[in-house]
């Protein structure tokens, strides 16, 4: 009788995870927002959603073949269609196909495999991918449309939608400004923002989702539940989603407080534009979050204070992005410092003192 | 009692149950006994006995090797037929000098010493003598020789016998059973090692998922104050020393320090049971109960194995192979080790042999890392494996060693849950072994430089004092031919 144990070191053990079953179960978790948007924006949503994962998939593939790694395999991590997945969620709904397809590029062959692939990169491959995207080509990256459910009266068929995609025939009627971008177009017009607020929609609608806004983003309910849904899997835990929408909350509700006339109030920034999905899905990224959840809870606080301040003093209207990707930048640092005590030493690394009962 | 958390840990399935209600059997006399004389930690020990010899059970075959080391003795009565190298049951699979030993099937024991009648009113060290002179060592594991941690009541202020009675490895169920069968022989064996160590409090510590163990040894602790016995949360590695003293006192063991400098010493509950034969019927350690457990394996069971029956004999009477086991395990799953072979012998550390297959073991192959941080949020010695296997990757040993991989248990924790399947534990013993040998590099180094220098020193004082000599000889001969010219100088 043979065996290879030699081949084995301990332990002889093994949970059964996987980067792919966690992959999935991500996905899982994004298909009740994502199908309820693709439901609110109708055709040419369903079209933009598959050109792009569809693009990540084959960049990622091509991308694997140049580098000489295993293709197949590492397909099946689900990794490039999760990438694609929310870089469509959080594209306009109505965007011509080639935004789709040009930010698989940004995202998979510029952000992601230069740095030698899944685990590798520093930033949040989506989010370089949306923030090149609204840089290069900010006017297509900022059409809104008001909701067009599927079947309902006005809402694109299938070969309109067509035309939309890939034809770039955006009807005229149908652009709508996203809550955040009217509050800031009319503050930036003198119209402060507690006026404006009676424009936008109800917070009730914000929640539900029945709003205009990105493909994926709109409502903030089912990606709740799917964030809820990721935290009993155990595949995020609560540390970044909170301290995000904590960051968000607490600066809004401050300065509101302070001057409600300037700012919007901390409820209007967690529940408008990509607070949600930022807070569950992305800004959790496991490979651009850091490590410990100490440092998760500085990374989530960061983001959730620099998506207020960019949203209330930037350029645009929408700050997620952004606020995501500088804090990418700094987690190697948070890494570093947030490392935990080591057991029978002090932070600094020394042994602790004989004779003292806690550390 | 209050119970102190220990960081992380993590809840493998347990598998317990493959052989959690068998009854401790005792396995038939092999053939042949091979009996090792390195069982221990420390220095091999000594034959005492000659090829064709007839000795008799409980007899002494070899003595011990020195300080550190233990004796060996024949586990039943029969001729000695070979002293041999055969391949130890290290995953080096390197061979080892052997006592091979033929039963004559009387199984007649030789003359024993003497039970100690009042262990409690005897001179501890009367007790170390006995316990060192049985051969026992750790039977957690460790097999580190007990008298010499018995001597320690001696060196430090101990004031707690902690009785590791944990069992947290997946699928050993030995001690389970040796508590709760021979309850009373293990509290016996830890109060006298505790009066042996002088300390006046005992706790027994074991792992809430062995109600039936918590209950006999209770039982049997009732009528001694000074023993406690407590349940502890199910939470691998609970059963680690410097954990369980944690969970137990609440003290944090310091980096390069012993749990006895904090006042507790950690025995495994086999071994007080192997003492209490000792002291109370003179018996040395010849047998230990073995966990032949995992799925390849057709009848997984609880033996009471003579020290020197090969694997293949545990195997045999376990009905064989299910089917063809993808690893064989000496040890637990978590922290065992591959075994060489099923020639090999089973030896008093050894507390279980697994014979898993590939689908209990599921080892992926590895895949990139996806910094999911499982693996800092779960390490019970909170270190950052992540970034230790990093740096271990780029040999960069000197920033692993930094980020404390010296102080990692091997506990296998983090490649447990690793979604990549990375093979966490395997760059840490990796990273342990070139570090280690950096550091006797590095003393070797140093020694041959001190001997240079201590060279140097003694050629320079040498040649200092020669030419002393010779100054001091020319300095006379100046002197004196001074002298005669003087004399010769009229006055
Ligand atoms: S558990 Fe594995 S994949 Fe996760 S951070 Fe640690 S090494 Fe990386
Ligand atoms: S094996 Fe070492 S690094 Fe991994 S969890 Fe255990 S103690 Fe921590």
């Amino acid at each position: 009788m043979s065996f290879r144990s030699i081949s084995h070191s301990a332990p002889f053990t093994h949970q059964a995870s996987s980067v792919q079953k966690i992959m999935f179960t991500v996905l899982l978790a994004l298909i009740p927002a994502t199908a309820f948007n693709l439901y609110l924006f109708g055709w040419p949503a369903i079209l933009l959603f598959s050109v792009t994962v569809g693009s990540c998939v084959i960049v990622e593939a091509g991308c694997l073949a140049l580098a000489g790694r295993p293709v197949r395999a590492t397909l099946g991590d689900y990794s490039a269609v999760l990438t694609g997945w929310l870089l469509a969620m959080s594209l306009p709904p109505w965007a011509p196909w080639w935004i789709g397809f040009l930010g698989a590029i940004f995202a998979i062959a510029l952000a992601k495999h230069p740095f030698g692939g899944i685990g590798q990169n520093v930033f949040n491959p989506a989010m370089v991918a949306r923030v090149a995207l609204l840089i290069s080509f900010p006017v297509a990256m900022t059409v809104w449309v008001m909701p067009h459910p599927l079947f309902s009266a006005g809402a694109p068929g299938f070969f309109d939608a067509i035309a939309i995609t890939f034809g770039g025939q955006m009807p005229d009627a149908v652009s709508a400004a996203s809550a955040l971008g009217h509050v800031k177009t009319e503050l930036t017009r003198g119209i402060p923002v507690s006026q404006s607020m009676v424009q936008a929609p109800d917070l009730m609608d914000m929640m539900m989702g029945y709003r205009a806004g990105s493909l994926g983003e709109t409502s903030a309910i089912l990606i709740l539940a799917g964030g809820l849904f990721l935290m009993a899997k155990r595949i995020i835990s609560w540390h970044i989603p909170l301290s995000v929408m904590g960051g968000v909350f607490l600066m809004g509700a401050i300065f509101h407080a302070v001057d409600p006339a300037r700012f919007a109030s901390g409820t209007f920034h967690l529940l408008s534009g990509a607070t949600f999905l930022g807070a569950f899905f992305i800004a959790t990224d496991y490979v651009t979050s850091p490590v410990s959840k100490k440092g998760q809870l500085i990374f989530g606080l960061g983001c959730g204070v620099l998506i207020w301040l960019i949203r209330t003093f930037a350029g645009y209207p929408e700050g997620v992005a952004f606020a995501v990707l500088l804090m990418n930048a700094l987690v190697p640092i948070i890494d570093q410092y947030t490392r935990p005590r080591a057991f029978g030493r002090n932070r600094k690394g020394e042994p602790l003192p004989l004779g003292e009962e806690k550390p | 009692m209050k119970l102190f958390p220990i960081r992380g840990g993590i809840h493998p399935d347990y598998r317990k149950e493959l052989s959690s209600e068998k009854v401790i059997v005792a396995l038939p006399l092999p053939a042949a006994l091979y009996i090792p004389l390195q069982q221990h930690i420390g220095v091999p020990s000594e034959v005492l006995v000659n090829v064709g010899d007839l000795v008799k059970k409980g007899q002494m075959i070899a003595r011990s090797g020195g300080t550190l080391s233990a004796p060996q003795h024949a586990p039943t009565s029969g001729h000695i037929r070979s002293i041999t190298d055969i391949p130890a049951p290290h995953p080096s699979g390197l061979a080892q000098t052997t006592i091979v030993l033929e039963p004559d099937g009387k199984d007649e024991w030789g003359e024993l010493p003497a039970p100690i009648v009042d262990p409690f009113t005897a001179d501890p060290h009367t007790i170390n003598e006995r316990v060192a002179a049985s051969g026992i060592v750790g039977m957690g594991g460790a097999a580190f020789p007990s008298a010499i941690k018995l001597n320690l009541g001696t060196q430090k202020k101990l004031e707690i016998l902690l009785l590791n009675g944990a069992e947290c490895e997946p699928y050993l169920t030995c001690d389970d059973r040796v508590m709760r069968e021979h309850a009373d022989e293990v509290i016996d064996g830890a109060r006298i090692m505790a009066h042996a160590l002088g300390v006046h409090r005992v706790v027994v510590a074991i792992e809430q998922n062995k109600p039936q163990a918590i209950d006999a040894m209770t039982r049997a602790a009732s009528a001694f104050s000074e023993v406690e016995v407590v349940g502890v949360p199910v939470q691998y590695p609970m059963g680690s020393e410097r954990h369980l003293v944690q969970a137990i006192t609440g003290r944090e063991t310091p980096a390069k320090k012993l749990t006895a400098d904090i006042g507790v010493l950690v025995h495994n509950v086999a071994t007080a049971r192997a003492v209490h034969h000792a002291v109370r019927f003179g018996r040395p350690l010849i047998s230990r109960v073995v966990t032949v457990s995992g799925k390849a394996v057709r009848e997984p069971n609880n033996i009471e194995v003579p020290i020197g029956a090969r694997v293949a004999d545990l195997i045999a009477f376990c009905g064989g192979f299910s089917v063809e086991p993808e690893s064989l395990v000496n040890g637990g799953p978590m922290m065992g080790q591959p075994l060489p072979g099923l020639d090999v012998p089973v030896v008093k550390g050894m507390s279980g042999i697994l014979a898993l297959t590939a689908a209990e073991i599921n080892q992926q192959p590895a895949s990139s890392c996806i910094r999911c941080g499982v693996c800092v949020t779960i390490c019970p010695c909170g270190l950052s494996p992540v970034d230790m296997a990093a740096f271990i990757r780029k040999d960069n040993f000197e920033t692993a060693a930094k980020l404390g991989v010296m102080d990692c248990v091997s506990c296998g924790s983090c490649s447990w849950l690793c979604p990549s399947h990375i093979p966490l534990v395997h760059y840490f013993n990796y990273a342990k072994g070139m570090i280690n040998a950096q550091d006797r590099e590095q003393r070797k180094i140093e020694q041959t430089r001190m001997l240079a220098e201590a060279h140097a020193l003694r050629v320079e004082k040498a040649a200092a004092e020669k030419a002393a000599f010779l100054a001091a000889k020319k300095a006379q001969a100046a002197a004196a031919s001074a002298a005669k010219e003087k004399d010769g100088t009229p006055a």
